[in-house]
């Protein structure tokens, strides 16, 4: 299911939605998986009372990890040869994160993406870049 | 970070793409995998960041048998931040530091049964004036996944970045 140049045209956008009312349990299965334990994801009494936060707020690896989702799913398994996100903005259980996919150019079987991750109020979460491998 | 051995592994796959919401198959159903492209279950695009789990010293994870933890028990916080426990290891928050940026470049994707080794290096380091969070010191860490063969799998850059104080909300 990997894309096709012969179908493919600078411009052309994929768009997914990669969660609904981030719940904190996924946060959790995220610090679980990942290894990363900081409190300020997962300990609300920490992140608010020391680290002086509103809440406890998602990994940014988390938000990349489902932007990745939506590229895998858009370029096919195994495909991507980059991705890159700089982390704008934080997400914070509730969130609905949507990301959308723009093609920037297409040469010798790979194409380049525009990446941009928003919240449920428009603000971009995660910005960046992605290359794959297409075929003819 | 280094780590000598991130053994890449059927389960550690399924659970790590159960947590960003990814239901595709090619990371848990063998049978499936075997007969796409990848030829196996593969590791998601940003699976090695859990390398994390292989890292003996990595500064995120309470330690057995370790000197406490700076997450709350009775009192909102056991123990101070460790200093070094932000930047090199990738996401970090609460003490100052925060995750502003990763790239990961693809030589291959890391599939079931390899073992990979990572080392780090320093990157590029540089400040910048926020107005959100007061002086910003941006640092990169650039860590290369090596399979058993030595060859070079995925290279990741990070950007770690500490701020004065933590950064202003709306």
């Amino acid at each position: 299911m990997a894309l096709k140049a012969s179908e493919l045209k600078v411009g052309d956008t994929y768009t997914e939605r990669l969660v609904e009312d981030l719940k904190r349990t996924q946060v959790v299965m995220y610090a679980g998986a990942s290894g990363d334990y900081n409190p300020v994801h997962t300990d609300e009494l920490f992140t608010t009372k020391v680290a002086g936060y509103p809440g406890v707020f998602a990994h940014g690896m988390l938000t990349m990890g489902m932007t990745g989702m939506m590229l895998t799913n858009y370029v096919g398994d195994g495909r991507l040869t980059e991705f890159g996100v700089r982390f704008t903005n934080q997400v914070f259980p509730g969130d609905t994160l949507d990301s959308t996919a723009t093609v920037t150019a297409i040469n010798e079987g790979l194409v380049d993406i525009e990446v941009s991750t928003i919240n449920q109020e428009g603000v971009e979460v995660a910005k960046g870049s992605a290359q794959a491998r297409i075929d003819d | 970070m280094a780590v000598g051995k991130f053994p890449i592994e059927a389960s550690h796959i399924m659970m790590f793409a159960r947590s960003i919401g990814d239901g595709n198959k090619i990371y848990y159903d063998e049978d499936y995998a075997k007969g796409g492209e990848a030829g196996g279950i593969i590791a998601p695009p940003t699976f090695v960041q859990a390398s994390a789990q292989f890292d003996p010293d990595y500064g995120l994870r309470p330690k057995i048998g370790g000197d406490g933890w700076f997450g709350s028990g009775g009192k909102p916080t056991g123990v101070k931040p460790r200093e070094d426990s932000v930047g090199s290891t990738g996401d970090s928050g609460g003490g100052g530091g925060l995750h502003a940026e990763q790239r990961y470049i693809y030589h291959r994707h890391p599939k079931v049964g390899d073992v990979l080794t990572a080392t780090n290096k320093p990157g590029k380091s540089w400040e910048k004036e926020g107005k959100r969070s007061g002086k910003l010191v941006f640092s990169e860490s650039i860590t290369e996944y090596r399979d058993q063969d030595g060859e070079l799998v995925v290279t990741a850059i990070g950007t770690g970045v500490r701020t004065e104080r933590p950064v202003d909300q709306g």
